[in-house]
């Protein structure tokens, strides 16, 4: 701690399950918004992961409610929300925005764009999981031409809908931060434009290393064409991103109303390594630098696979910081302007670093099931 | 009749959504209780429910009325703002009964430090100390007076 800082700031309220929150909920974001150009731009090469981005926006989806449930405690208090809505608490409406996405949007196209293999599994399969398809066909095995033709039909009203749904999921996230005028750190209008587009670039980035790694694994070979295609529109999403970040940090810069030096003190001191080297430097100019020299330079494939890989991982690394930067150092400094706190990260508590891990892997596990029961897999696949 | 025969599945949905939302409106009408909303966002059964908890502070004006000469030591010093109850913790029920319920004395040594142990983020101008370094362990009250804590002329 230093200098003035009111009694109220010295622990932080918002541990590293609020920095996760909002790395959850982008993820699942970015993953709709990968599925939705294949189904409704119609951009057929990132078709080997249309499934899988729509299973991994569903696992994440899943998970993301816990750090909150954690952070809070009496998680059977989360059901209120529905039961009496407050509709002037933006966090209460929220619990809508969730549900509407997870079972209109998510839940409703996975089994819409399934439910043949699900028909056929049905017929194949045996034991258990024969009785767990049979419930998910819902007593309807038709998956005659003209059926399977209302499904994508109705599929592409579903993604269409989607598409704001997502917008809505993750800018209803930095809208929360956005609107705290008290807070000279998050509250910017720029906010939840930000936290939409940071959204798409680490939901890409995931399902594109997903893919890879995935596919990899299985002993095929990853479709060049696919991910040429998914870090193209890394890149280009990147950029508007960054330039959205510059946009904030230099309005603030020349701005500079009455909390300017405290923040600038905290940019170069506490937040120095994670905003400067790690979120800017090493998470978000790296990959845009890597990316942009795949866009110009003609590399061989190996070469340009291992650079989407990087790319991925620093990018990914870039937005948790963005998330950590925010959330953190927004509680860093003192409401006075005069005072700075310092955040000790607990390892085994129910709001640390272990929790925080294991959090972060658990919709790997969901997916790992899910991909199993429904197979996000193309049928011709190369090895 | 072929034409809703290929759409049958998604009626189907439609059902299962549909008794998803009947059951959450059946569970909603027996959870929330009935009295919710009825002056603002709670439940107004709350106010006579509260209302009929027994009282557990006595309140200082009750105290003073007893302990006369406490009051004369601490109108005199810091402490003058400070209520009874906030120390000696809630007395309503040694009010009602003075002679069989004693309370009993706070320990000094974890109390006072509970708002005078030093911490950066206190004004300058509240009395703090680092108690492991001031006292050693000893009970504040080994020097000061609790109800009125100033050592030396009063001010």
């Amino acid at each position: 701690m230093h200098n003035f800082i009111y009694p109220n700031e010295i622990d932080l309220q918002w541990s590293i399950l609020i920095v996760l929150y909002p790395f959850l909920t982008g993820l699942v974001a970015g993953a709709f918004i990968l599925a939705s150009l294949e189904r409704v731009f119609r951009v057929e090469a990132v078709k080997p992961t249309y499934r899988l981005a729509l299973l991994t926006a569903l696992s994440f989806l899943l998970v993301a409610p816990l750090p909150l449930q954690l952070h809070l405690g009496h998680p059977e208090r989360s059901l209120e929300m529905y039961l009496t809505p407050h509709r002037s608490s933006a966090m209460a409406m929220f619990g809508f925005v969730y549900l509407w996405y997870l079972m209109v949007v998510l839940v409703l196209e996975i089994w819409l764009d399934y439910r043949r293999d699900i028909v056929l599994l049905s017929r194949s399969s045996t034991g258990f999981l024969r009785v767990i398809y049979k419930i998910m066909t819902l007593g309807s095995d038709n998956i005659s031409e003209r059926a399977l033709h209302i499904d994508e039909r109705v599929g592409w009203v579903i993604t269409i809908i989607g598409i704001p749904s997502a917008f809505l999921l993750h800018g209803y996230v930095g809208f929360i931060f956005g609107s705290i005028k008290a807070n000279p750190w998050w509250s910017s209008p720029l906010m939840p434009v930000v936290f939409i587009f940071s959204a798409m670039v680490s939901g890409i980035a995931a399902v594109m290393l997903l893919y890879m790694a995935l596919t990899k694994l299985r002993g095929f070979a990853v479709s060049v064409e696919c991910v040429d295609a998914i870090a193209t529109y890394l890149f280009y999403i990147f950029i508007v991103d960054f330039s959205l970040e510059m946009l904030d940090l230099i309005h603030r810069i020349y701005e500079a109303d009455e909390s300017f030096r405290s923040l600038d003190f905290m940019v170069h001191t506490s937040l120095w390594i994670p905003h400067v080297i790690v979120q800017i430097l090493l998470g978000t100019l790296t990959p845009i630098l890597l990316l942009g020299v795949t866009q110009v330079v003609k590399l061989a494939v190996p070469v340009r696979k291992r650079i989407y890989a990087i790319a991925g991982c620093l990018t990914l690394v870039g937005i948790f910081a963005m998330r950590w930067n925010v959330v953190i150092g927004g509680q860093l400094f003192s409401k006075s302007l005069l005072g700075y706190t310092t955040y000790k990260l607990q390892l085994g508590s129910r709001e640390g670093l272990g929790t925080a891990i294991v959090l972060t892997l658990m919709p790997l596990g969901i997916l790992y099931v899910l991909a199993k029961l429904l197979p996000p897999w193309q049928q011709h696949e190369t090895t | 009749m072929n034409r809703f025969k290929d759409a049958e599945h998604l009626v189907r949905v439609a059902g299962v959504f549909l008794l998803g939302i009947t059951l959450f409106l059946c569970f909603r009408a027996w959870f929330v209780p009935k009295s919710f909303g009825q002056y603002g966002h709670y439940r107004a059964d709350s106010i006579t429910e509260i209302a009929a908890l027994p009282v557990i502070h006595a309140g200082h004006e009750t105290c003073e009325t007893c302990h006369a000469d406490v009051l004369e030591i601490k109108k005199a010093g810091k402490h003058a703002g400070v209520n009874c109850e906030a120390c000696h913790g809630p007395q309503g029920k040694h009010a009602e009964d003075p002679s069989s319920i004693k309370p009993a004395l706070p320990d000094t040594a974890v109390l006072c430090a509970r708002c005078h142990e030093a911490n950066t983020a206190k004004p300058k101008w509240f009395p703090a100390v680092v108690s492991a370094e001031h006292s050693q362990g000893l009970p504040c009250n080994t020097c000061h007076t609790p109800h009125s804590p100033h050592i030396g002329d009063k001010k």
